[in-house]
């Protein structure tokens, strides 16, 4: 549906992206709750998540590079922990001259492992799972109503929003307008404004579209798999499983040194 | 105020979550006499455009990344109700696929983001409006004024959080002057952002602005 979600759909037909996506939601969720518990100071098993991820996304055939590139985005949100060696507590270590913070770097290697691996598990959700599956997987796992029905909206205002921007922005320079200096905000505040408005509108004629079609705040049962079978439950929860085993083995570990 | 999973202790996560769960909960409950035809694709727009628009603007020395939050504005439009679940759905879906704050810190980050609006700042709006001569200038003032005070309490919340459970190493004060310090920034913004956005709708389409003036 939304295009960027469709770029991070690595379509194929394996047992990975057959699976139901009530199965595939938990499982992710359940695995970056456990990676994010691992014990601080802890770091041999985040190469045992690697190497469970790594089979996963083999199974589902998934492009290495594809699940590196997706790496990229969490950039701006980690780029503070630079700033944790050089602000943190003592001790202190000397590198080339430069007071680092023990507690500081450990605090910041966590942070990045953490939010890398719940990068990559979520990656491999939405590589095998188109975004409107997983709702019906959230749907299925009992989320209130009004969230999915929300997140649906929501994904689906991103395609209006998108083609009614580029609409408008073809409008604009068939006018002659390329908005590029300070002084012309006015253009750009006023695109904004008339940005919102008409994909309001549009948003509510696709809503009485929808309506007219029957829509009751759900997507019809018909659309959506059938119940997961529990093979299917056993096969996707084996995966936070066998981490959990590393996340508790390294938390007694901790516990007895 | 996204925090990264591993920012703040395990307990400090738990206890976020359990309170985002409540109050979420009394929103659901109340939104669902709320959502009317108007306010589903509303919701879901707003939804959209703060997932586009909450790209990180301002970096903060230490902490996590500062933006626009939007939540007072989400409260304005949408509801004390419905405003906290659409601000919920786009900070679950920013943790989910863009990486911006952790998933164990959710309940934490829900709690900052679309509670603090509707607890906090939807009674200062309520409050200030009373004061200010009714009309579209002052709603969107009491408006404006509301978004700034809830993302000081937002930072003040996280400071606290971190003074409860802080797991980065950090000193407290540290953590406390960047966070409130670069915050009193985004506030004046988001104050000058909301106000704007709502005195705009409340021009061209004021039936879709909850707050009527």
């Amino acid at each position: 549906m939304s295009s960027t979600h469709q770029s991070l759909l690595v379509p194929a037909d394996t047992p990975v992206h057959r699976l139901a996506p009530q199965c595939k939601v938990a499982a992710t969720l359940l695995f970056v709750l456990t990676a994010a518990s691992t014990p601080a100071g802890a770091y041999w098993p985040f190469l045992w998540y690697l190497l469970l991820l790594a089979a996963v996304a083999a199974l589902a055939r998934l492009p290495p590079l594809t699940m590196a590139r997706r790496l990229l985005v969490e950039v701006p949100f980690v780029l503070f922990v630079l700033a944790l060696p050089v602000l943190g507590g003592p001790p202190h270590l000397k590198v080339f001259g430069v007071a680092l913070s023990w507690p500081g770097l450990h605090a910041a290697a966590t942070i990045v492992l953490k939010a890398t691996f719940g990068l990559l598990a979520t990656g491999i959700l939405a590589a095998t799972t188109p975004l409107p599956e997983i709702i019906t997987g959230l749907e299925r796992l009992r989320v209130p109503r009004v969230f999915t029905a929300v997140a649906g909206f929501m994904v689906r205002y991103t395609e209006v929003l998108a083609a009614e921007l580029s609409r408008m922005r073809t409008a604009a320079e068939c006018r002659g307008g390329n908005p590029r200096w300070f002084w012309q905000v006015r253009d750009v505040t006023a695109g904004l404004g008339a940005l919102v408005v008409r994909s309001l509108e549009r948003g509510e004629r696709v809503y009485l579209a929808m309506a007219s079609r029957g829509y009751t705040g759900a997507m019809p049962a018909a659309l959506t798999a059938a119940p997961a079978s529990r093979l299917a439950w056993a096969g996707a929860l084996a995966v936070p499983a066998l981490a959990a085993i590393g996340t508790a083995l390294a938390a007694i570990g901790m516990a007895l040194a | 105020v996204h925090i990264p999973d591993g920012f703040v202790s395990a307990a400090v996560a738990i206890g976020g979550a359990a309170v985002a769960v409540a109050g979420l909960g009394v929103c659901v409950r109340h939104a669902r006499l709320d959502v009317t035809e108007r306010q589903l694709p509303l919701a879901g727009l707003s939804a959209a455009f703060f997932l586009v628009l909450e790209a990180p603007l301002i970096p903060v020395a230490v902490g996590s990344s500062g933006h626009l939050l939007g939540g007072t504005l989400a409260v304005a439009l949408l509801g004390p109700w419905l405003g906290p679940v659409v601000i919920t759905v786009v900070t679950v879906v920013q943790a989910l696929f863009a990486g911006d704050g952790g998933l164990s810190t959710l309940g934490v980050n829900v709690v900052n983001l679309a509670l603090v609006p509707a607890a906090v700042g939807y009674p200062v709006l309520l409050g200030i409006r009373r004061v200010l001569p009714r009309g579209y200038t002052g709603t969107s003032v009491a408006a404006g004024v509301a978004a700034a005070v809830s993302v000081l309490t937002a930072a003040a919340l996280f400071t606290a959080e971190y003074a409860l459970g802080g797991a980065a190493g950090v000193p407290l004060h540290t953590v406390a002057i960047s966070t409130i310090g670069v915050y009193a920034l985004v506030a004046g913004l988001e104050a000058v952002v909301t106000a704007l956005v709502v005195r705009g709708l409340l021009a061209l389409r004021g039936d879709l602005v909850h707050v009527v003036p």
